[in-house]
């Protein structure tokens, strides 16, 4: 700015929309999405309590010095109290502990089986509607494929099946945690790729990327530099609300007796375990039980807030 | 139109044939013993073992197996399980009944609480009802199934002792008497599956019947001077609903998957409950039998859908 002169007329002419836009301080794509994402309270409400529990999983077992391993049958299935906040099981461990543990457990299988959808479903979708054609019409074959397949069913199959042999080579952390995040990141691709290859056909005739063609970028960079950031919306609540959708497919396994195995205290693990004691110790399914629901719902009010503040059309 | 529909169907074909084929090979190549029961038993002899191997067929390696799986298929043969020695056929059918009056009550209810909210919650939008009703939407989805049905348990039978909580499947309905139990211990299994179901149809009417409110035609049918309860329920519920009558077929199958959760709460004796067992106790006939019936399911409610969407969408043409 140098020097500008104020006439009269400028004090009482209302600024235009362009003028507004030029004075205002300068905004990026990601401070309006930010901007316009702190406008949704249930959202960040959502930001807080998910933080709360990810801090709580990754640093409370560290804090909470109580085992959740140490057995003591005269303490057990005690309600809640300030030793046990929880209250304790069958065999009188404390399930605050337990909770804790299971939720490293939890959320690290959303966010890594998330991470392989995404990478599955982003490569799928790009591909097929870069290249279009031959590739595009085999890709989306195959995606019809993995869609027909019965995703509840086939895991339970897969995970109880090809357990054993995985706990082997692994051991039996390890080697459940690959089977399960594997088989529920191959199975929840292909939405993803559907909404990425769309975004891709319709992106690809635009002047930009004709423009970054001319100037010699190769396919490659096209696609990752050009075209991906402008789908990224898409990805990213997508990868959102898959975390909550993987955690309670994982609980769901659990629940079911076919997760991890019965040292591993996830929290669909918990459930199970907790589900024969219903009368006599309530408190056992209702504590995992309400963190399962408490993650699942600010990560779908967070999803929720996300799908409004990347929308372009309604940021100002 | 007719034509559309048999060209879908035999396109269904191929990718129903992958599918088995996955699946087979799947359950095939898993490292598991079918026989691993008998293998732990002493008074099974290795000779005994052999020959049940053989009478099994199993001896073949697997992809004659699959052959010979898909063509008895063909001629309606689902083979035997290993399990209890009895036709696979004749295990689903008695649990089919318990499974199918759950889940299909499960998805009507899901259907008369959903639709009407879903539209009134979009003509009334930002009203209290509005927000109150996408509040306890967006809730019914996130809560999991296996804890809404826990939760209802201790509420409802452990607290209140109102209603049982485990489902007696030789329950015979012959009475007054015998119809409130069944009733009884119908309902919480049902309000689990259909209020998790209704919370998705909510957001999707809701969201739909946005969609169309602020179109032309709804103007124009105002502008002719049409009553309020005429523009929305012959204009803008009968458009909104495309999109979700499309939703209803597709996750019909789902709502089969989700009946294995309910059924695992209430222990409740479907096909649910079967497939699990099938699984722990590698029987392969079963898994396979069960397994591609949810994939033909999906497979065909697509079909459905899609057909049903240009029935109702004249703008639709399939040609």
């Amino acid at each position: 700015m140098t020097t500008t002169t104020v006439t009269a007329q400028d004090l009482v002419r209302l600024p235009t929309l362009t003028e507004r836009a030029l004075r205002r301080p300068a905004r990026s794509l990601w401070s309006d999405a930010w901007r316009q994402f702190q406008r949704h309270h249930l959202a960040m409400a959502g930001v807080v309590v998910f933080a709360l529990l990810l801090l709580s999983t990754l640093i409370g077992p560290l804090l909470w010095h109580t085992s959740g391993e140490s057995i003591d049958y005269g303490a057990g299935l005690q309600a809640p109290s300030l030793q046990h906040p929880f209250g304790t099981d069958d065999l009188g461990r404390d399930i605050f502990a337990r909770a804790l543990l299971g939720g490293r457990v939890s959320m690290a299988v959303g966010v890594v089986a998330v991470i392989i959808a995404i990478t599955l479903g982003t490569t799928v979708g790009a591909v097929s509607g870069f290249f279009g054609g031959r590739v595009d019409s085999l890709l989306m074959r195959l995606t019809d494929l993995f869609l027909a397949l019965p995703q509840l069913p086939l895991l339970l199959m897969v995970t109880y099946l090809f357990r054993d042999p995985l706990r082997r080579v692994f051991g039996p952390e390890v080697g459940v945690f690959l089977l399960i995040v594997g088989v529920i990141g191959v199975l929840n691709w292909m939405p993803l790729a559907r909404l990425v290859r769309a975004g891709f056909l319709s992106l690809k005739q635009k002047e930009f990327v004709e423009a970054a063609r001319c100037v010699g970028a190769s396919n490659r960079r096209l696609m990752a530099v050009h075209i991906l950031p402008n789908t990224l919306s898409a990805v990213i609540v997508a990868a959102t609300v898959g975390i909550g959708q993987a955690i309670i497919t994982e609980s769901a396994l659990s629940f079911l007796g076919l997760g991890f195995p019965p040292d591993v205290p996830t929290w669909g693990r918990l459930l199970y375990d907790a589900q024969n004691f219903l009368d006599l110790a309530p408190h056992w399914a209702i504590f995992p039980g309400l963190m399962i629901f408490l993650t699942v719902l600010s990560i779908n009010y967070i999803g929720d807030g996300l799908r409004d503040a990347l929308d372009p059309r309604k940021t100002q | 139109m007719s034509r559309y529909v048999v060209r879908r169907l035999i396109t269904a074909i191929p990718t129903l044939l992958l599918i088995s084929f996955v699946l087979y090979a799947i359950l095939s190549l898993a490292p598991g013993d079918p026989l691993s029961q008998f293998a732990a038993n002493p008074a099974v002899p290795p000779e005994v073992r052999d020959n049940i191997r053989r009478s099994l067929g199993l001896d073949d390696p697997w992809p004659v197996r699959y052959v010979k799986w898909l063509f008895s298929l063909a001629q309606g043969n689902w083979g035997f399980s290993f399990g209890s020695r009895m036709q696979v056929w004749d295990l689903i059918k008695l649990r089919i009944p318990s499974t199918l009056a759950v889940v299909g009550i499960a998805y009507l209810v899901s259907l008369i609480i959903a639709l009407p909210i879903g539209i009134l919650s979009a003509i009334k939008q930002y009203s209290v009802f509005d927000h109150v009703a996408t509040t306890f939407a967006f809730i019914g989805f996130s809560v999991p199934t296996f804890f809404t049905g826990l939760l209802l348990i201790i509420i409802l039978s452990v607290k209140l002792q109102w209603l049982p909580f485990i489902y007696d499947s030789t329950l015979q309905v012959r009475d007054l008497g015998s119809l409130g139990a069944q009733l009884k211990q119908s309902i919480m299994p049902i309000a689990v599956l259909g209020l998790f179901q209704a919370a998705t149809f909510v957001r999707y009417t809701r969201a739909s019947m946005l969609e169309n409110l602020p179109q032309d035609y709804v103007r124009t049918a105002r502008a002719k001077g049409l009553a309020e309860t005429n523009v929305i329920n012959r204009h803008v519920v009968r458009n909104s609903l495309i999109p979700v009558v499309t939703l209803i077929a597709l996750s019909a199958p789902t709502v089969f998957s989700g009946a294995l959760i309910t059924e695992q709460i209430f222990r409740v004796p479907g096909i649910g409950a079967l497939l699990i067992t099938s699984i722990q106790n590698n029987d392969i006939p079963v898994i396979m039998a069960i397994t591609f019936t949810f994939s033909f399911l999906v497979v065909v409610f697509n079909v459905v859908a899609d057909v049903m969407y240009g029935v109702l969408d004249p703008r639709i043409r399939y040609d």
